[in-house]
């Protein structure tokens, strides 16, 4: 008896904190998202009100919707975002492969070598990034983006999945190669299929500061062509008057598309076919 | 068709000697069983065999053509897995395809074997299923097929019923026994258990730290063990092992006698102990004697006897039964 209780007064605890930090979390979304339906006085007057018929308005979104190129800040975003995170998919997956698969010389010291980029920050060489992308002539174009994500990726992605892979039953990739399926196929059609929660996992991992990023884009592509949302929305904050209705609806719809990808990913998170492959 | 010539084989990761030179000849047709306790090299030498691990240094050779550098898939082999290793997006009927589609074999060849093997192995009913639907002594029979279909020179179990509930493994046991006598192939199959490599052998070789103990039919490891390492692997209980000495043999460093080989008695014979424990298992029954000419030993008697711990008995070891060996605990001539 006393045990059941400790343990709903256990999972209570649990729950309690859990909320605590849920609600902790989601606030901030919760006031930009609020504030954006509101007039300019509302927002400062009563920030934490939720929009009345008096003080709702839809400016901000007008303004940003009205003004500026958003459609193709969100579509620069977009393919920035999506491209990088099918690059470090791809190769940062290629690579797990090889550095669990295979027993080679140097496989350690490699395996250290890409870790590295984990604990080194790659905003630390900006200086040396942004020389080389005006020699190879990428200034303003979504390749130099592409690239430098791509990068800073897939340290963390190799980590992830050399892990996930290892666990992946030799015998299984085994049984690939005697039935006569080349290395390439037991990688795509065996092992991928079985890791794909941890690619979920690294694609929601590499997406957000992907998305949130807002360091490149002002340094490599900064023309308005080749803008992000997030450098997009800057345009409204001056340095003496800020536009908050306008930059509140920007941040408010840049959520969204960050928030369909998630679901799609943790779609995959949930699904795991594992079950049966062994034992 | 479906010999093996293994000549030499080594194999060492880094500095590690795991196979020290092996060396063993299979015929067209036998069945024979890797054993030996864990990490002595069996499954290291299975998959030397397969391909899958290339040997430091030696020969492989399967009717009679090196295959050395020869990828698995072209070797003419088929493994079976412990774990199955069943893909798990694929139908039972696309898993034990997929090595012939692989291969290029015409779709309705490849209908043909799988329905035959489905058939030999009562899975039809289960074609369209995943391996996540089927129970585990049905996956290992999938696993099984999808060897059967590949129509191998050779098949290559490794520790295949180790998986499985132990009425399963009776079960499946008998069913590779079946199919050995059907498909009158060459199978090689790896297990630590003794009773699987007995009841299911042509030839036993017996592995320990890499190297070959000894090679012979069952009866033979059984009835003739050449070393002490062999004589307390096969058989169970344990052979029992008394320094000579104590036995005023001065010839041999250590006698062996199977515990089956003993008869025990409360009023004579020739060695006079005491009762330490008694296991009760219907069909048998085993003694543990602490004896004072030769130490603690076992004893199993067929049938219920009613001894119990503390007794005083006799115990005497059956004519032409001991094993003698030498200091090199190799058995004596």
């Amino acid at each position: 008896m006393s045990k059941a209780r400790n343990s709903i007064f256990r999972t209570g605890f649990v729950h309690v904190a859990l909320i605590a930090y849920t609600l902790v979390s989601l606030f901030p979304v919760f006031l930009t998202i609020v504030n954006s339906f509101k007039d300019r006085n509302a927002i400062f007057r009563a920030p934490l009100m939720i929009p009345t018929p008096q003080t709702f308005s839809l400016i901000g979104y007008e303004t940003v919707l009205g003004q500026g190129d958003f459609a193709t800040y969100f579509q620069n975003s977009f393919i920035v975002t999506i491209v990088s995170i099918a690059l470090v998919l791809l190769f940062g997956a290629m690579a797990a492969f090889a550095l669990s698969e295979y027993r080679f010389r140097g496989n350690t010291v490699m395996g250290l070598y890409l870790a590295i980029g984990i604990m080194i920050p790659i905003r630390l060489g900006t200086v040396a990034i942004l020389q080389g992308m005006v020699a190879a002539n990428l200034v303003n174009t979504l390749t130099a983006l592409i690239l430098v994500y791509t990068a800073q990726g897939l340290p963390l992605a190799i980590f992830i999945l050399s892990e996930f892979m290892r666990t992946v039953s030799d015998d299984l990739k085994n049984a690939g190669r005697i039935d006569g399926l080349s290395e390439y196929a037991i990688f795509f059609r065996l092992v991928l299929p079985l890791v794909r929660p941890a690619m979920a996992t690294v694609a929601v991992f590499t997406m957000i500061p992907i998305w949130n990023d807002l360091w490149f884009p002002l340094i490599l592509a900064p023309a308005e062509a080749t803008k992000t949302v997030t450098l997009g929305s800057q345009i409204f904050i001056g340095q003496f008057v800020t536009n908050w209705n306008a930059v509140l609806a920007a941040l408010s719809l840049a959520i969204l598309p960050v928030l369909v990808l998630y679901v799609i990913f943790s779609r995959q998170l949930i699904r795991g076919i594992t079950a049966g492959a062994v034992k | 068709m479906g010999s093996l010539q293994l000549k030499s084989i080594r194999k060492a990761y880094g500095s590690h000697e795991v196979l020290k030179g092996i060396d063993l000849e299979v015929k067209d047709g036998e069945f024979v069983i890797f054993v030996g306790p864990s990490g002595c090299g069996k499954s290291t030498l299975l998959r030397t065999i397969a391909g899958l691990e290339d040997a430091t240094s030696g020969s492989v050779q399967i009717d009679g053509a090196e295959v050395g550098h020869v990828a698995p898939a072209k070797r003419g082999i088929a493994m079976v897995f412990q774990s199955y290793a069943l893909y798990p997006h694929l139908t039972v009927k696309d898993n034990m395809g997929l090595g012939l589609k692989q291969a290029g074999a015409p779709k309705a060849e490849i209908d043909k074997k799988v329905n035959k093997a489905a058939g030999m192995l009562s899975l039809e009913p289960y074609l369209a299923r995943r391996p996540a639907e089927l129970s585990g002594g049905q996956r290992q029979r999938v696993a099984i097929g999808r060897a059967i279909v590949r129509e191998p020179k050779l098949f290559l179990f490794d520790e295949p019923l180790s998986n499985l509930d132990a009425a399963l493994r009776v079960n499946t046991r008998l069913e590779i026994a079946r199919l050995h006598r059907s498909l009158k192939a060459t199978m090689i199959y790896v297990t630590h258990d003794q009773v699987e490599a007995m009841t299911l052998a042509d030839k036993i070789v017996v592995l320990n730290a890499g190297k070959i103990e000894q090679i012979g039919s069952p009866m033979d490891l059984y009835n003739r063990p050449a070393n002490v390492f062999v004589a307390g692997f096969i058989g169970s209980p344990q052979m029992n092992f008394i320094e000579g000495a104590r036995l005023g043999d001065a010839g041999a460093k250590t006698i062996g006698i199977r515990p089956e080989h003993m008869a025990l008695s409360r009023e004579s014979g020739d060695w006079k102990g005491k009762v330490i424990h008694v296991e009760h298992l219907g069909a048998d029954t085993i003694v543990y004697v602490d004896s004072e000419q030769a130490g603690t030993i076992t004893v199993r008697l067929f049938g219920e006897h009613r001894y119990a711990p503390d007794d005083i008995v006799y115990a005497t070891p059956m004519v032409g039964s001991m094993h003698r060996f030498g200091d090199d605990d190799r058995v004596l001539a």
